[in-house]
């Protein structure tokens, strides 16, 4: 054996290793969750999903009103951030390419994306907060503040900057013979972002915003601060309300026995809806993506 | 490169080694717990360490970690804001001592025009926390505090949304003096609250909501309220008495008869002029100190040091705004670290 082949084999034993301790991984915090939740599970079962209550007193807990929470300021953050980051992605992938103003607001969005989220709670707690307020005391509404509205715009804001991000990265991406084909056969720019970009860089743009969605329902800190952190399920989208994440990061430091076992259990719910959407997401990217290329080519 | 990551292979070992260094030099004391009076106990130990070149580390992790910590035998010393209890103190293994080292309040804060000085009843207070007084200037408060005019303004309440010995000091208290709040809701680090209440985490959050909320009201730690200049009740006692809280109000909450073991609960107190929603904080160690192979010079530096927290080190507490032990519960302290024992010794004489 030269040495070139030994160092050859080394090579592909680490990456082998690093591969598999990834899976090694993300066993072991399946497994340290189910064992950690166990009591919970053995107390609580299924109808742990179906019962409102949560009193640590009488150690009852039912996790209805944090996965409705959570599902709910996630699908509302979407649908506020697909039309800022489709737009974003079209003008920074297609319009301005280049140049100091793409420069300006590619690094702007970067710098939202890398923004701690307590930072956001802090910001949403004075200019948000103020501004949810006004709104509810203009319509009749209780003026709480916080809560399910305040969080989802929010989150919308934190999310915008990855789905952006992957969007234009993958517009810029389409090869330049397929455009110029649609313009030298008369197409206007509108009609070859809609009839070229849009449906080749699709599986990009999905991707982009399902990974935005997994950000979203995982948020603990921003939410935590502006969700108003009510343990019940809400009546309206100004209530206040509360998500995974958040009553697992506000109960767990001071509980002990049952409470910590049902926080955990909690815990192991959120780490397979975020794993279902990414499973999700793969699969919609692959299909999408296959269809597309057929639609183009 | 092979050799370079042999280094670093070197190196990560070292970090780990550094890391689980748990169990420090002699002369070094352990503790972690409360972290209410962690800036109390950081100027103390300064203090300490000057006098009688002790290092003491303390960390707060809060009540329930400082329990287990002690239990596991991983600190010399833990800091709670509750007396452990029976279970907790069975799982302990041998006889744990608890001695209070300063008290701490709870205080309901508002946010009203003009931020008024409010007189409050138990019953009012109770009332308002289970939303059942709905308005500021409903007729209990209005005719309780017939110089403020109160304004027709919704009560928005606001929780602490994380477990905390502040929520614990507050629903016992209400316990005491609430039969519908005994049945409600009961005592709890986090509790089952009605609906339509703001959760917001840590008193900085309470208070940060009270603060930008016309009509808002919240309970947080009177140190809190006191460092940040917010409006709070007073609030009458047992005796009958409307007390403000302040530090000293707070000291006067323990003149009562202290048991031995210091286990008693002072919401509600029955001190004439004492702020009825008071409460000890403690720090708790094992009896017998020859445990894990310890020394009996380092059960020494840890009586020692509680010794002189709970005397000469008290006058450290009220520059801090805390409030400190009065002599009835002091003198209980210094009988319980006298009890201490190495080998089934005393190590104080």
């Amino acid at each position: 054996m030269t040495k070139s082949d030994r160092s050859e084999k080394r090579f592909i034993n680490i990456l082998l290793a690093s591969g598999l301790s990834i899976i090694a991984l993300l066993l072991a915090v399946f497994l340290t969750l189910t064992i950690a939740s166990m009591p919970s599970i053995k107390t609580f079962g299924l109808a742990f999903f179906m019962s409102r209550d949560w009193d640590p007193s009488l150690e009852k807990f039912g996790a209805l009103p944090f996965l409705y929470g959570t599902l709910i300021t996630s699908t509302i953050a979407l649908v506020i951030s697909i039309p800022f980051s489709i737009a974003i992605s079209i003008f920074l992938g297609e319009y301005f390419k280049d140049g100091v103003v793409s420069n300006f607001l590619r690094s702007s969005t970067e710098v939202l994306a890398g923004i701690p989220s307590v930072i956001y709670g802090l910001w949403g707690l004075f200019l948000l907060m103020p501004v949810t307020r006004y709104i509810q005391t203009a319509i009749g509404a209780t003026p709480y503040g916080v809560g399910i509205f305040t969080a989802s715009v929010m989150l919308a804001i934190m999310i915008i900057p990855f789905s952006a991000s992957i969007g234009r990265e993958v517009i810029s991406l389409i090869p330049t013979d397929l455009k110029e084909a649609a313009y030298s056969l008369g197409a206007t720019r509108f009609e070859v972002i809609k009839n070229i970009i849009i449906p080749y860089a699709r599986s990009g743009i999905i991707a982009g915003i399902l990974l935005a969605f997994g950000r979203a329902i995982g948020e603990t800190m921003a939410v935590t601060m502006l969700i108003g952190n009510s343990n019940f399920l809400p009546k309206s989208i100004f209530s206040p309300a509360n998500t995974m994440a958040s009553v697992i990061a506000n109960e767990f430091a001071e509980s002990t026995g049952i409470s910590a076992a049902s926080l955990i259990y909690i815990g192991l719910v959120l780490f397979l809806v975020t794993m279902l959407v990414n499973i999700i997401g793969t699969y919609v990217i692959k299909k999408i993506g296959l269809e597309s290329s057929k639609e183009v080519t | 490169m092979f050799r370079w990551m042999k280094a670093l292979f070197f190196l990560m070992c070292l970090l780990m080694v550094g890391s689980f260094n748990a169990y420090a030099a002699e002369g070094e004391l352990i503790g972690a717990g409360a972290t209410f009076p962690q800036p109390l106990y950081s100027k103390m130990f300064d203090v300490y360490f000057q006098q009688n070149k002790i290092k003491i580390n303390y960390q707060g992790i809060g009540s329930g970690g400082g329990i287990n910590q002690l239990i596991k035998k991983t600190v010399d010393f833990g800091g709670t804001d509750a007396f452990m209890t029976e279970k907790e103190l069975k799982d302990a293994g041998a006889p744990i001592l608890h001695i209070p080292t300063c008290l701490g309040a709870v205080v309901v804060t508002y946010n009203l025009p003009g931020n008024p000085k409010l007189k409050l009843t138990p019953v009012i207070i109770a009332d308002i926390f289970l939303g059942k007084i709905k308005k500021w200037n409903d007729l209990s408060i209005q005719s309780l505090n017939k110089d403020i005019k109160l304004p027709d303004l919704a009560i928005t309440v606001v929780r602490r949304a994380d477990g905390s010995g502040t929520t614990y000091i507050f629903s016992e208290y209400l316990t005491k003096v609430s039969a519908e709040w005994k049945e409600k809701i009961g005592t709890g680090k986090s509790l089952n609250w009605p609906e339509g209440f703001i959760g917001q985490k840590g008193n900085p959050g309470v208070a940060g909501y009270v603060k930008q909320t016309l009509g808002a009201v919240g309970y947080v730690e009177l140190l809190y309220a006191l460092q940040n200049k917010m409006a709070f009740a007073s609030v009458k006692n047992k005796a009958g008495n409307f007390i403000e809280p302040t530090p000293k109000s707070v000291s006067n909450a323990a003149k009562v008869k202290i048991p031995d073991d210091t286990n008693v609960s002072l919401t509600d107190t029955s001190a004439k002029d004492g702020y009825p929603i008071s409460s000890f904080t403690w720090l708790i160690f094992y009896k017998e100190q020859n445990y894990d192979g310890r020394s009996i010079k380092r059960a020494e530096s840890l009586a020692r040091l509680l010794m002189w927290m709970v005397t000469d080190g008290q006058k450290y507490v009220e520059p801090l705004q805390y409030s400190p032990l009065p002599k009835g519960a002091s003198e209980a302290a210094q009988k319980i670290i006298k009890a201490m024992t190495y080998n089934g010794k005393p190590i104080l004489n």
